[in-house]
């Protein structure tokens, strides 16, 4: 991924620990200039405490971070080339909003002339659209614009990186998804590195352009939100990321005949080369066809609706399927023709076998036969 | 109907032990010495034009008083800060109790102690042993700043201790991440969001220091009076209820005006908050 000159953040087999316990294993990143990283993971995965290593908020236990090619270790956060968007925002309650924005063109040496500061801080409230609020006070901004002052004030100092640690968490729906435009825009106009904290795989997904989905402490996956969601590295990546339904099977000697616990045999169309035996088939909802009707001779599993999510523009259907127990089914409405099908009706489930991945049942997490991926 | 029910028994308890007394002390302070001592009846203002006569009392409780408290402030805020900041959370509410411990003990026991330390055979006896002779601690104003500093400094110690203890550390981690070195983050936030704490600590010593008696009469031997002593003096001894009664008034006019003061400072460095300051 690129020399080291022209990485704005290297991780070199970083391990950080807290007494017994190791926040973050043994981790090597390398983060191109201009990326919009995001860390992805469950709480106490140690995305946070990536981002807080490279913000110099923590100090690794062994190996080293690098910003922009040169060693960080030992070195304060007050000496970083990064600056950071504080979960809660962190804006100082006693200044007002210009003053929280000049806070760290203040901090430089040698000075910036007042003047200087004034024409910068200004750009700075007119980028993140808060041009007539500078005399406003903190607690008289709402979270949607005290997250732009918090913006705005680590903007204006001109970093080589910009961290966000869960930025859109306090935001209602309709303005995180405004805000996600907004940020990702910025990132594009400013050719900054961005590295974005948060458990949420929509935005994660929806923002980045590389995505780092942690588990442990350690790097479960790393590569473009497309390649991770098409393409999971393993059963916890297929699981975080998106939806997922779950088979437990058994493998033949072939590599591509799947053994249901229903006893039927599953062609997956192509040799998968992850060897014979215990195997979980990961398959996203979208890429089950529901039929209503359910003849029991035809093809795929004949299963009952048990419940319907009406979204809009899609439906989510929870249909129970004899011995293989139950699949979450997201259905287009642009495809199935309007008609909706009735919890308590018979239909038929059925998937292109190549949309399906295999996983070793070593790497299955979770126990039970069946589970739907994190919610979002 | 409920409300004013349950406020009954306080406001009565106001009226009867604040109030009434109070109103006491303003008619008296109107009235005359009856010949064999006590208040008379009159409408006079020459007790309070005799105030002069109290003017080094005065004198002494408007500079020690706000000496004192800001002598506490300088002891008392690196102690509140390490146990809010830098002492360890485990052992953070042992040593807060240890600073309140000694108020367990009386007053007087406490200030008799520094009396022994300050008199002959105390530390001027072990100065003279290394050569330092006639070093005079006892009754001076000095000896009664140290026993102020002493004596309240708790009382100054706990508002700034909860004020900073309060104080978000993300919002120094956010100065440190936009470039403040430690000592610019020191000053230019921690210490202006632990001012509400400040004002109270130095309106609460402030305050109580004003009516200091014991301070005064044991550490500064009657040369340094207090308006507490005055008033001791002029109730007990010379009976004058009437002038002492105008120097009282004086008094808690004196200590509504830092009072109105210290919320008006507090207020503009919080901006609109709510700032508590008792």
């Amino acid at each position: 991924m690129g020399s080291a000159a022209r990485d704005d953040i290297e991780f070199r087999s970083v391990t950080k620990a807290y007494g017994a316990v190791t926040a973050v294993r043994n981790i090597s990143l390398n983060v191109p200039k201009g990326a919009f990283l995001a860390l992805l993971g469950p709480s106490g995965c140690g995305k946070t405490t990536c981002l807080r290593m490279i913000g110099g908020f923590e100090q690794p236990t062994s190996g080293e971070v690098l910003i922009a090619g040169s060693g960080m270790n030992g070195v304060p956060p007050y000496r970083r080339p990064v600056n950071m968007v504080f979960q809660h925002y962190a804006l100082f309650p006693h200044f007002n909003v210009e003053q929280n924005v000049a806070y760290g063109l203040r901090q430089m040496r040698p000075r910036i002339p007042a003047q200087e500061i004034k024409r910068r801080v200004g750009e700075a409230l007119e980028m993140v659209r808060l041009g007539g609020f500078a005399n406003r006070r903190i607690h008289e901004m709402s979270g949607g614009q005290q997250q732009r002052v918090a913006l705005a004030r680590a903007l204006v100092n001109r970093p080589s990186v910009l961290l966000l640690d869960e930025p859109l968490a306090a935001l209602d729906k309709k303005l995180r998804s405004a805000m996600q435009i907004e940020l990702q825009t910025l990132q594009r106009e400013l050719g900054i590195t961005f590295v974005l904290v948060t458990h949420d795989q929509e935005e994660a997904l929806s923002m980045a352009d590389l995505v780092c989905v942690m588990s442990g402490g350690a790097i479960k996956q790393l590569g473009a939100p497309q390649d991770v969601y098409d393409r999971p590295a393993d059963l916890f990546v297929a699981d975080f990321v998106g939806k997922t339904n779950h088979i437990q099977a058994t493998l033949e000697a072939d590599g591509r005949t799947l053994r249901l616990p229903d006893g039927s045999a599953l062609d997956v169309g192509a040799e998968r080369n992850i060897g014979a035996g215990e195997t979980t088939l990961a398959i996203r909802p979208e890429a089950i066809r529901l039929t209503p009707g359910g003849e029991p001779r035809g093809e795929g599993f004949a299963g009952t609706v048990t419940h319907r999510i009406f979204l809009g523009s899609s439906v989510e259907y929870s249909v129970s399927v004899p011995a293989l127990g139950d699949f979450l089914v997201t259905a287009d409405r642009s495809t199935d023709e309007g008609q909706l099908v009735e919890p308590g009706q018979s239909v038929r489930l059925g998937f292109d076998p190549a949309a399906a991945h295999l996983f070793p049942a070593s790497h299955a997490a979770q126990p039970e036969g069946n589970t739907h991926g994190q919610q979002t | 109907m409920v409300t004013a029910m349950l406020l009954g028994p306080a406001a009565a308890w106001l009226v009867v032990f604040l109030v009434l007394p109070f109103i006491a002390i303003i008619v008296f302070s109107f009235g005359e010495r009856a010949p064999e001592g006590g208040y008379q009846p009159a409408f006079t203002l020459a007790q309070f034009a005799n105030l002069g006569a109290r003017a080094a009392a005065f004198a002494n409780t408007l500079t020690l008083a706000p000496i004192g408290a800001l002598a506490c402030l300088l002891v008392a805020y690196p102690v509140a800060y390490y146990l809010a900041v830098k002492a360890d959370p485990r052992h953070r509410m042992l040593l807060v109790s240890l600073v309140v411990v000694p108020f367990w003990t009386s007053m007087l026991v406490r200030t008799y102690a520094w009396m022994y330390l300050l008199g002959g055979r105390g530390i001027p006896h072990l100065l003279d042993l290394v050569g330092f002779s006639d070093v005079r601690l006892l009754n001076t104003p000095g000896a009664v700043l140290l026993g102020i500093v002493y004596g309240y400094l708790p009382l100054m110690i706990l508002p700034i201790y909860v004020s900073l203890e309060k104080l978000d550390r993300r919002l120094l981690e956010a100065s440190a991440d936009l470039g403040a070195h430690p000592f610019s983050t020191f000053f230019g936030i921690t210490v202006p969001l632990s001012l509400p704490g400040v004002m109270t600590g130095i309106a609460l010593v402030t305050i109580l220091l004003l009516g200091e008696y014991l301070i005064p009469q044991l550490l500064g031997g009657g040369k340094v009076f207090f308006i507490g002593n005055a008033l001791v003096d002029l109730f007990l001894q010379s009976r004058n209820w009437p002038f002492g009664s105008a120097i009282a008034v004086t008094l808690v006019a004196v200590v509504v005006m830092v009072l109105l003061i210290a919320m008006r400072i507090a207020w503009r460095v919080a901006g609109t908050r709510q700032v508590d300051l008792m």
